[in-house]
């Protein structure tokens, strides 16, 4: 890598370099802290005039008071938010999975027409497709239902060619030594293809979890009763309501990004890598 | 390889294709085709319909109104002005996204010690959603209040507190929107540049050494043009994710169902033209339109000019 030459003026520039990184790491984590430090305070502590870096006392109270507040449809919210995230990435996985498969190996005269009737999806901008996708989901009469939250996004063209980039790459010879067996696509694909893809299925499917736990716009749109509010909703509402209980929309927000950051550190390895192999930059 | 089905045997033989391979597509690729073809394209085609319609209050077309719907939009001038904002916001948000992208990457890039620690502090906002960025940018960084961290640090410095969100001049609330995009995006495109950086060739340094170039010369002249082709993927998603915006302006400017008349990007005006207490469709949906050959054009005007896709090696 870039570290060849290495003179005396290098040494300062490597530390000037950390200094940058690491004020630069103190800045990017503040938001997080400020979460759960506004979080466990009281309302006088955050209202403080002059400011604290630490609450004068950890009130963990605030995360039982969220909950039992009733006026805070929180618990349905997470549980909502959690039900379409789940469905969205095992659907997602198996459906574009599926495609992908289809598209990268098995040989159909139509295939490349297939694949452009998907590619040309990507064109179009997916937020600008909100006001025909409500129109068409609330005539299918699914306004405020885990369905109408669900199931229009089960269908993600990226998705479907980031598998058929990965598939096309996928060694040949297993697949062939499978096939000698008599095994079939179906057979096949299920066997030796996912077996053998777990990093890549990781990447798409932690990706596709935190685009959908973090999507606004179209469970703003098409979830206006608080039944069917997602946990991103629900912060919203509190966020732009006329009084704002401080502490506890901050434990609510922390609450809101755990599952995630948790994820993150877990299966960062791998959104990187699928972010890298996605092709994006070649 | 011959993928037609053997000329003779039945229709059934024929439209199962050799080996069942044209019904095995179909079992794979079937289900996601038809999805694609309910949840997107019926509804873009139902939109373009319902742009040459009036159709308040219902999504049923009912009376023509030919080019009106379009008419009107390009007319409106609170239309005009959210496309004024976009590209506001795009001269703010693209540039500095990059380079502080870029900057992080090349940083990272370099770090022996601790490198996967940065990659990870500056990569973990990505999990972080915009609504919850706006929470913390809105009350407790750049709130209007005397307590307020943003205003507590230039109350060291002896200045007064500053309404960052209410107040149009200066616009200070452009501060607000931009910093907190980027503290969500930058950590993505900088993986982008990280992976671009892996894939030059350390051979090009090695001969940089011996040249005896250093620093900035190497920058300009090795590293630089080898990210071309991530340069512009990045400058390309950029600028198309900077035409979607609207979590943050939403929930950073909005309040108790209000929305202030400045800075309203295309999609928070279609948001309340379409969705707002008209319920005006037809409206709506000639906005959708003209918003999508408007980021058409843009999207093929920069691959003209930067050439996106083509092969550089």
């Amino acid at each position: 890598m870039a570290n060849i030459q290495r003179s005396g003026s290098d040494k300062a520039g490597s530390v000037i370099r950390y200094v940058v990184l690491g004020v630069g790491a103190v800045f990017f984590l503040l938001p997080f802290y400020l979460l759960l430090r506004n979080g466990l305070s009281t309302e006088a502590d955050i209202t403080s005039p002059t400011w604290k870096l630490f609450p004068s006392t950890l009130h963990w109270s605030n995360i039982s008071d969220l909950f039992s507040d009733p006026a805070v449809p929180m618990a349905r919210s997470l549980v909502n938010s959690l039900v379409i995230a789940v469905v969205q990435t095992v659907g997602v996985l198996v459906i574009s999975g599926l495609a992908g498969y289809g598209l990268a190996r098995i040989p159909f005269r139509y295939a490349n027409a297939v694949f452009y009737f998907i590619v040309a999806t990507l064109l179009i901008p997916a937020a600008v497709t909100f006001v025909p996708s409500f129109v068409l989901v609330s005539s299918l009469g699914w306004v405020s239902t885990l369905r109408g939250l669900i199931v229009p996004g089960l269908f993600q063209a990226f998705a479907t060619f980031l598998f058929r980039q990965y598939f096309l790459n996928f060694p040949r010879e297993l697949e062939e030594a499978a096939q000698l067996d008599g095994t079939a696509y179906w057979g096949t694909f299920w066997r030796i293809v996912v077996p053998n893809s777990a990093g890549f299925i990781a990447a798409i499917g932690t990706i596709t979890f935190i685009g959908s736990w973090n999507a606004f716009l179209w469970p703003l749109v098409i979830a206006p009763d608080q039944n069917s509010w997602t946990v991103q909703i629900a912060l919203s509402t509190f966020l732009t309501a006329q009084t704002i209980n401080l502490p506890q929309l901050f434990i609510a927000a922390s609450i809101a990004i755990l599952p995630l950051v948790v994820m993150f550190v877990f299966l960062q390895r791998w959104i990187v890598e699928g972010v890298e192999r996605s092709g994006i930059s070649e | 390889m011959s993928v037609s089905a053997p000329a003779r045997g039945s229709i059934t033989t024929r439209l199962r294709g050799r080996y069942d391979r044209n019904l095995w597509f179909a079992v794979f690729v079937g289900p996601f085709v038809l999805g694609l073809l309910v949840f997107v394209y019926i509804p873009i085609v139902w939109s373009v319909v319902l742009s040459f319609f009036d159709a308040h209050n219902t999504v049923t077309p009912s009376k023509f109104v030919g080019l009106g719907n379009y008419l009107d939009m390009i007319r409106d001038a609170s239309f005009r002005s959210s496309l004024l904002t976009f590209i506001l916001f795009a001269l703010f948000i693209v540039p500095t996204t990059f380079v502080v992208s870029l900057g992080l990457a090349l940083l990272v890039n370099r770090a022996r010690f601790a490198r996967t620690f940065f990659r990870s502090v500056y990569f973990l906002p990505t999990a972080c959603s915009y609504v919850v960025a706006s929470l913390v940018w809105k009350l407790s960084i750049f709130s209007g209040v005397r307590f307020g961290l943003m205003n507590t640090v230039l109350g060291w410095f002896g200045i007064e507190p500053i309404a960052w969100l209410s107040v149009t001049q200066p616009p200070w609330y452009w501060l607000v929107i931009v910093t907190a995009r980027m503290w969500l995006q930058a950590g993505f495109y900088m993986i982008l540049f990280l992976a671009g950086l892996q894939r030059i060739s350390p051979s090009l340094y090695e001969a940089a050494a011996i040249d005896g170039a250093g620093g900035w010369k190497v920058l300009r002249f090795i590293t630089l043009p080898q990210l071309r082709a991530t340069s512009t993927a990045v400058l390309l998603l950029l600028l198309i994710n900077a035409f979607q915006a609207f979590d943050e302006f939403y929930n950073l400017l909005s309040s108790s169902g209000q929305y202030p008349p400045y800075a309203r990007p295309p999609l928070v005006y279609l948001y309340y033209a379409a969705l707002g207490q008209g319920q005006d469709f037809g409206h709506g949906s000639a906005g959708a339109v003209v918003l999508t050959l408007l980021i058409a054009l843009i999207a093929l005007g920069q691959n003209r000019v930067l050439g996106l896709g083509r092969r550089e090696d």
